[in-house]
């Protein structure tokens, strides 16, 4: 009862949310969003121990996908995103061969290799590709018109609803995977993978099935990208989206399924809402990295272990009652 | 046709020998401290950046600009030894992402001093060697070539002929050993970061009159100095040196005769390929990732 009542609560909540936003911060909102799924598909791969440097050009390979599949042969949207996001999982089950004969910080250095070399095709080939230019004009959702309703996704609100629909449906699959026996495995794959491997578990390929899972997951996010800004060339999937990415686990923490999403909305209001309105528009990147620097040297947890001990503290106030409560 | 490849030789040799600079510090920081230095590359552009503010705007001669360029960009090295490295020993992805931090930190800086537009840089000489018509060498390219040299043989001086340099090599094979015997680890440290850092400062000094000084100029010098540090082996200075001469000539040859871009993945490929075959590197015996 009281779990559905807070469900009903978030919800409500989610819903009002663009209602109390000025235009351009709902047009932040949507990407936000997007940002999410994105952050928590790579803590999916995270689990498996392996930190990749190439998610968001596999993010990209997704948007790449739908954009040209809607550009060049005027397939409908959700299809060709849903062949995006297969795609970006395919070229991670190819890349997976190369990259996991490598571990740590050379799968690191493998991964980020490869996904450069990727952006740098896109950036070669203008046939297909469009060049450093990349492409524009990509068709957006199409409208929706039943009787008095008309739906037009080129409105931020409207394709605000669309992006938390897919991505809420995306991050309850992700949940139940981390939840299932598969979950599981990932975790024994990162934490114990001697004894992982001892007691029968093929570590290579659980490894290969949490990244082209994740990478999935990545092409969604992208696929959704590229018909809400319509335009995407190389630079759009460069470094420093990486490095954000990174930064939103790495602050979150990547230790709960939540972390991350703590990280990227708190970097993302800190850095969208105070810091651009603040006037602080050339000092963004310095603050970041300051930001970054300071809670991998003071927070070393991420957010969640802020949140973990304020929920142990409210538990001990009541008594211990909400205690039993939590534990599954 | 014989002239176009020795020009490009020349060329592929000035690129190597500041790519080398670079790659030498990073895997001297690697090897002394475990830590992979995203931010080296910003380190260079600093570097570049000091001839901007002490050269060109200021006048003050070359040379003098280029050795308070190494001991400026020397000293951010401690900066960061100090501040994040230090702290971070036991946890390297903690070092890691500390480093793209400080990149991001440098970036804003230099883009909020100096704008994010290119900076020009006049030349110190316009000089031009010219062995024949068509075999020109410009005599500032000749300079980084001569400095590059000089500075990997004091490197190489200082790492076999001196104390400090048994210390350093010591505490890069084997940290736990060398701190028994005791060589402090954090005097090392400081050490390496230092000169790893003072290297990246000094190639980007050297070239900053013959490059498009920018904010962002630091990537591209990353990625080659990376793909270097693979090929040559991850902890062996020897490996980065004639790695850096392969990737030159290697990267140098496919722009010359097809793009640039073409170029960058012909590096990148290599990188995968070595990472495939050998993912110790070349050179590399040392496994400390």
């Amino acid at each position: 009862m009281r779990k559905s009542i807070i469900w009903l609560v978030c919800v409500a909540a989610l819903a009002a949310l663009p209602h109390l936003l000025s235009f351009s911060q709902q047009e932040i909102l949507v990407v936000l969003v997007i940002n999410i799924l994105l952050v928590v598909s790579y803590r999916l791969m995270t689990l498996t121990g392996e930190w990749s440097l190439g998610h968001v050009v596999i993010m990209g390979v997704g948007a790449y996908t739908s954009a040209l599949l809607t550009k060049n042969l005027g397939m409908y949207v959700p299809v060709s995103m849903i062949l995006g996001s297969l795609m970006a999982a395919f070229v991670a089950f190819l890349l997976s061969f190369p990259l996991f004969r490598m571990k740590g910080f050379y799968f690191l250095i493998g991964s980020f290799a490869s996904a450069e070399i990727i952006r740098l095709l896109w950036k070669r080939f203008r046939d297909p590709f469009g060049g450093p230019k990349g492409l524009k004009l990509i068709d957006g959702l199409p409208d929706i018109n039943i009787g008095p309703i008309h739906i037009d996704f080129f409105e931020p609100t409207h394709y605000y609803y669309f992006a938390v629909i897919v991505v809420a449906a995306c991050l309850w699959i992700l949940w139940r995977i981390e939840r299932s026996l598969l979950g599981l495995t990932f975790h024994a794959v990162h934490w114990q993978d001697k004894l992982a491997q001892a007691s029968g578990v093929d570590v290579r390929r659980f490894r290969t099935l949490a990244f082209v899972l994740a990478s999935g997951f990545a092409g969604v996010s992208g696929a959704l990208l590229t018909h809400y800004i319509g335009t995407i060339n190389p630079n759009t999937f460069d470094v420093e989206l990486m490095v954000f990415v990174l930064t939103w686990a790495i602050v979150g923490g990547t230790a709960t399924f939540y972390g991350p999403i703590l990280g990227c909305v708190a970097l993302t209001v800190l850095n969208e809402i105070v810091l651009r309105e603040m006037g602080f528009e050339q000092a963004r990147p310095l603050i970041y990295g300051v930001v970054m620097i300071a809670s991998i040297l003071f927070l070393p947890n991420g957010l969640e272990s802020l949140v973990k001990r304020g929920v142990a503290a409210w538990q001990g106030r009541t008594g211990g009652a909400g205690a039993k409560e939590k534990t599954p | 046709m014989l002239e176009l490849l020795v020009q490009t030789g020349l060329n592929a040799l000035y690129s190597a020998s500041y790519i080398s600079l670079v790659a030498v510090g990073l895997v001297l920081i690697f090897g002394v401290m475990g830590i992979v230095n995203f931010a080296h590359g910003e380190l260079f552009m600093v570097g570049a950046y000091v001839v901007v503010a002490l050269y060109s705007q200021n006048e003050v001669p070359f040379v003098l600009t280029v050795a308070i360029g190494l001991i400026f960009v020397g000293c951010i090295g401690l900066l960061m030894e100090r501040t994040m490295f230090r702290p971070l020993r036991d946890n390297p992805l903690g070092g890691l992402v500390a480093s793209i931090g400080f990149l991001m930190i440098l970036q804003a800086l230099a883009s909020m001093t100096f704008g994010v537009r290119m900076a020009f840089v006049p030349p110190v000489t316009q000089d031009v060697i010219e062995f024949t018509d068509k075999i020109r060498l410009p005599v500032q390219r000749l300079y980084v070539i001569i400095a590059a040299f000089g500075f990997l043989t004091a490197l190489w001086l200082f790492l076999t002929r001196t104390r400090f340099g048994w210390a350093l090599r010591a505490s890069a094979q084997d940290p736990e050993a060398a701190s028994l015997q005791g060589i402090s680890i954090t005097q090392t440290a400081r050490i390496a970061m230092f000169i790893g850092a003072g290297l990246a400062g000094v190639a980007g000094a050297l070239t900053a009159p013959l490059i498009s000084v920018n904010p962002h100029m630091g990537h591209s010098v990353i990625i080659a100095a990376f793909i270097v540090v693979i090929v040559g082996g991850v902890g062996s200075l020897e490996g980065a040196v004639v790695a850096s001469a392969a990737y030159a000539i290697v990267h140098t040859f496919v722009t010359t005769f097809y793009d640039g871009v073409l170029a960058d993945i012909t590096g990148l490929l290599l990188m995968l390929i070595v990472l495939i075959i050998k993912p110790t590197g070349l050179f590399g015996t040392a496994d400390r990732a």
